[in-house]
């Protein structure tokens, strides 16, 4: 089970299930000329037939309506003054893919980095996009440019051929021109877009350079546009203004699903430069300035029904007895291999073990934004989001508007983590917008982010496994109620084998956050597999690693446990009074990661402390060392957080924590010394590194916890409060 | 005060669609104004501004320029910076002193903005991000430490990194990675590795010992 199906969307992506239709129906000479000549590619994002049935009709004048929608994934245009644009519906989130892309892009056309302009997530000149997330941009969008760059790199060696009159073997672009060695000539590819009126759609398969001959690629890049992060000039979504704009505010229920029985808004309305609107439940006011709007919004009279809900205290209960039975669930059951409970009782050593995993909130430290404004009944709206063409949809369907009246562009944003997958910040600026005939700016507070937002789901992970007597995986059975069925299968070999997901209809909005469930499934699998080790007989039981590696056989995970262990000194570690080690893997959207740490517990105090993490990563040839690091130590210091300290508290459809001051994400103070290992396979294809990278610290941790003190913590977080749990 | 539906925009797609995108790709990408938000005509001059009831016309010298501003009675200082005068550098994270992202300095001391009033701030010198470089461009041995490092993901909180490691050099020009660390310590980032951040900031007061 190395890989998962290419595009395949979990389950728990509850927040993107919907796919508009994206129009893209141009005459392609008219095209052409609008965007001022040169030579265009675009590329078909279909299947390998229908894209070379679309190849088949170049002859024709214009791309036929039918065929178009959703068949082209990206295209990037070269100006008559040899300036490359790219065009790819991906969104800037801080996971430096403006940096990898034009990377990748100036790699195969052989052209420096300034060459190359990304325009990003904007639903009107990006082509269509599902969104980003699912660590699906440097394996899939990055391939596809590659596919465009390299099309276009033989367009400009053709129209060079064809100058010189000669068969185009013979020619090669380098650094920005066609060369002809043998002729000792060259033309500029400003020289050979000049004039041109050319637009290419290119099928699927094009020859694309391998990772071994990348020359930018693969390679330290700086940020493209890092200058303007170090100075403050680039805008984000809030830093932006419009002439005549008002602040927005928005008045919000006093509780989850709460109704509003009565509202006045006179007095607001009465506030100089307010205005104040009502919609159904929606109130919203907007002023001239930030102060006077939140002013008005208070002075709204509202009252609200609500209704009883469920807290954290009954929260596992709740969703062990609230599984939905789903013919996917079903059909999952009916996928046991073997026979798990037989296995299960001849065993000779069994564990069997409850993880729990509660909400938790993605806290992006650029909270909700969004600016929209109106103009002959059609919306424009910025924001930070990662599906740009979702918050379109939503917004088309919040006003009932087509696809053309609602335009959304996304600037490079501070940051998601699977959080800013709806648009709702943008439908509320909209809606006040209109009402108010004005453009509205809306900043959502840290605690409405926090309220308002959707969380990571929790869930209850249940794990039934058994060894024989040498310590052979004979049977596997877990259960995961709601938090997801990302990484739900064991990559260790098993005879017996039943993995089940239960979706449950979720207390609390959720939605996805990086990784998904692996993270929880991973850390009850890796729990579960240390207690495995540890049943064997003594307390010592066997070595954790040897342990895996005696039922694992997939050799990139292998390859990643060597790693890891080899840079941690796993073998002769030693222990010092209090401390701990734990080690945990796995594989997940085709990464292969293996963690190690160590843990200095305080059992007086009830506190831990991680001292070092080393982390082995394998996704693939690497596209950017430097940037692939930062991801991946990036998402070991996240981790901390929901290994041991975030979890929402909520009772009676109101949050409890809100702020940064109740809910602790890491700090300073919590960071451990971090060591990466990069396995740069140059021999694989790339793969993502946006989440994967998150899912080994909180086993490692928790194993690492138990070697320290023999207490097996089996709750995310593991130090609610920031002490460990009472008895342990 | 429920605001209906307006007239005819329930449309779906019609052949006019094509146009509309076609039109605007004519007006905005010829132009070559596509790049970025930035681009956009948001940067266009400020309306004037007319505020309610309550504001005092203040003068601050911020970035060692004067800057004449109405400012309400209870206003703070970093939606003065951010709103009124343009300096959007200085972001807001949380809702009151909790992340560090609108950190500025007040007579070289690292302050959250958006937990000082901004009257009291009169006759003090302030220093945002945007007051870091030098007037020719180049920049700030710090902000060049962020450069050298690459110590940035989404750098959302970058701005306040900066102006707190700033803020903290002027007392000890020389610290060690623990005393930077504790002396930035009230600054949150949610992206990267504090380490790597550590590494960029130290090499900014390595830069800035050298210069």
């Amino acid at each position: 089970m190395n890989r998962r199906p290419e595009v395949e969307l979990e389950v728990e992506r509850y927040e993107a299930r919907a796919r508009p239709l994206h129009l893209f129906d141009l005459d392609r000479r008219g095209f052409m000329r609008s965007i001022g000549g040169g030579i265009a590619v675009m590329l078909a994002a279909q299947t390998a037939a229908k894209a070379a049935s679309l190849a088949a009709q170049e002859s024709g004048a214009t791309f036929r309506r039918e065929n178009v929608p959703h068949a082209i994934s990206a295209w990037l245009h070269i100006a008559p003054d040899g300036t490359i644009k790219v065009f790819t519906g991906k969104a800037e989130v801080g996971q430096n893919i403006r940096t990898s892309l034009t990377q990748t892009v100036a790699d195969e056309l052989h052209v420096g980095l300034e060459t190359v302009t990304l325009v990003m997530g904007d639903t009107k000149l990006t082509p269509f996009d599902l969104g980003t997330f699912g660590s699906r941009t440097t394996p899939q969008m990055g391939t596809e440019l590659r596919r465009a760059a390299a099309a276009a790199r033989g367009v400009l060696i053709g129209l060079a051929a064809k100058q010189w009159k000669m068969d185009a073997g013979g020619l090669e672009a380098v650094d920005g021109k066609v060369e002809d060695r043998a002729g000792n000539r060259s033309l500029r590819y400003a020289e050979l877009a000049h004039g041109q009126l050319l637009a290419e759609m290119i099928p699927a398969a094009e020859a694309m350079t391998p990772a071994v001959d990348w020359t930018l690629a693969g390679k330290a890049a700086r940020k493209v546009n890092g200058r303007d992060f170090v100075t403050g000039k680039h805008r984000y979504t809030p830093d932006l203004k419009l002439p005549g704009m008002l602040y927005g505010k928005v008045v919000r229920p006093s509780a989850f699903g709460a109704t509003l029985t009565s509202v006045d808004l006179s007095a607001a309305q009465a506030m100089p430069g307010v205005h104040a609107m009502r919609d159904g439940d929606f109130i919203g006011v907007a002023a001239l300035d930030e102060l006077t709007a939140e002013r008005a919004a208070a002075a709204v009279k509202a009252e609200w029904k609500t209704t009883p809900q469920i807290s954290n205290a009954e929260l596992f209960d709740y969703l062990k007895t609230h599984a939905e039975t789903s013919a996917r669930e079903q059909a999952q059951a009916a996928s046991e291999q073997g026979a798990v409970a037989a296995a299960l009782a001849a065993a000779a050593h069994r564990v069997e073990a409850t993880y729990t995993v509660e909400y938790i909130a993605h806290c992006p430290l650029e909270p909700r934004a969004a600016l929209a404004t109106w103009e002959n009944g059609a919306v424009t709206a910025w924001t930070g989001s990662q599906r740009p063409f979702g918050v379109q949809q939503e917004l088309m369907q919040a006003f009932r508007l087509g696809e053309d009246r609602v335009r959304v562009i996304v600037p490079d944003t501070g940051s998601a983590y699977g959080g800013k997958h709806t648009g709702e910040c943008a439908v509320e600026a909209a809606r006040i917008a209109r009402s108010a005939g004005k453009p509205v700016h809306l900043l959502w507070t840290r605690e409405e982010e926090f309220t308002w937002a959707y969380f990571r789901p929790a869930g209850v992970i249940d794990v039934k496994a058994g060894i024989s007597a040498d310590g052979t995986l004979t049977a596997w059975e877990m259960h995961n109620y709601n938090s997801g069925g990302a990484a739900l299968d064991t990559m260790y070999d098993v005879a017996h084998k039943l993995v089940e997901f239960h979706p449950v209809q979720s207390p609390l909005r959720q939605g996805s956050y990086r990784s998904l469930a692996a993270a929880a499934n991973h850390f009850a699998r890796e729990s579960a597999m240390d207690e495995l080790a540890h049943a064997m007989g003594s307390m010592e039981g066997m070595d954790p690693l040897a342990f895996r590696m005696k039922n694992l056989k997939h050799a990139r995970l292998r390859g990643a446990y060597q790693a890891a262990a080899e840079k941690f000194g796993w073998q002769g570690r030693k222990k010092a009074p209090g401390h701990g080690f734990g080690i945990a893997g796995g594989i997940e959207k085709g990464g292969h990661i293996a963690t190690c740490a160590e843990v200095a517990v305080d059992r007086a105090q009830g506190t831990v402390r991680i001292v070092r993490v080393v982390q082995a990563f394998d996704c693939g040839a690497v596209v950017n060392p430097d940037g692939l690091r930062n991801t991946i130590s990036g998402a070991i210091t996240q981790g901390i957080g929901g290994a041991l300290y975030e979890a929402i508290e909520f009772a009676d459809g109101r949050i409890l924590n809100p702020r940064f001051s109740q809910y602790r994400v890491p700090r300073f103070r919590d960071e451990p010394e971090v060591e990466v290992v990069l396995l740069d396979r140059k021999d694989e294809p790339s793969f993502g590194a946006g989440e994967t990278p998150i899912v080994g610290l909180a086993p490692a941790v928790g194993n690492a916890i138990f070697d320290a003190i023999g207490v097996r913590i089996r709750t995310l977080p593991m130090l609610p409060g920031g002490k460990l749990p009472a008895g342990a | 005060m429920s605001e209906r539906e307006e007239p005819g925009a329930g449309a779906g797609a019609s052949p006019a669609n094509a146009l509309t995108r076609r039109k605007f790709i004519l007006g905005v990408i010829a132009g070559g104004a596509v790049v970025s938000a930035a681009g956009y005509r948001l940067l266009a001059p400020r309306a004037p501004l007319r505020v309610a009831g309550g504001e005092r016309l203040l003068t601050l010298n911020i970035n060692g320029k004067q800057r004449r501003v109405e400012v309400a009675k209870n206003e703070r200082l970093a939606w003065t910076l951010r709103y009124k005068l343009g300096l959007t550098g200085t972001k807001l994270g949380c809702d009151r002193g909790e992340c560090g992202a609108c950190t500025v300095l007040l007579d070289d001391v690292p302050h959250y903005s958006c937990s000082v009033l901004t009257q009291t701030v009169r006759g003090r010198k302030v220093q945002t991000v945007e007051g870091l470089a030098a007037p020719d461009g180049t920049l700030h041995p710090v902000q060049q430490g962020v450069m050298d490092e690459q110590g940035f993901q989404c750098a959302f909180c970058m701005s306040g990194f900066l102006m707190a490691t700033v803020g903290y050099l002027k007392t000890n020009p020389n610290p060690t990675r623990t005393e930077l660390a504790h002396g930035i310590s009230g600054n949150l980032c949610r992206c990267q590795d504090y380490n790597k951040i550590l590494d960029a900031l130290m090499k900014g007061a390595e830069n800035m010992r050298r210069a």
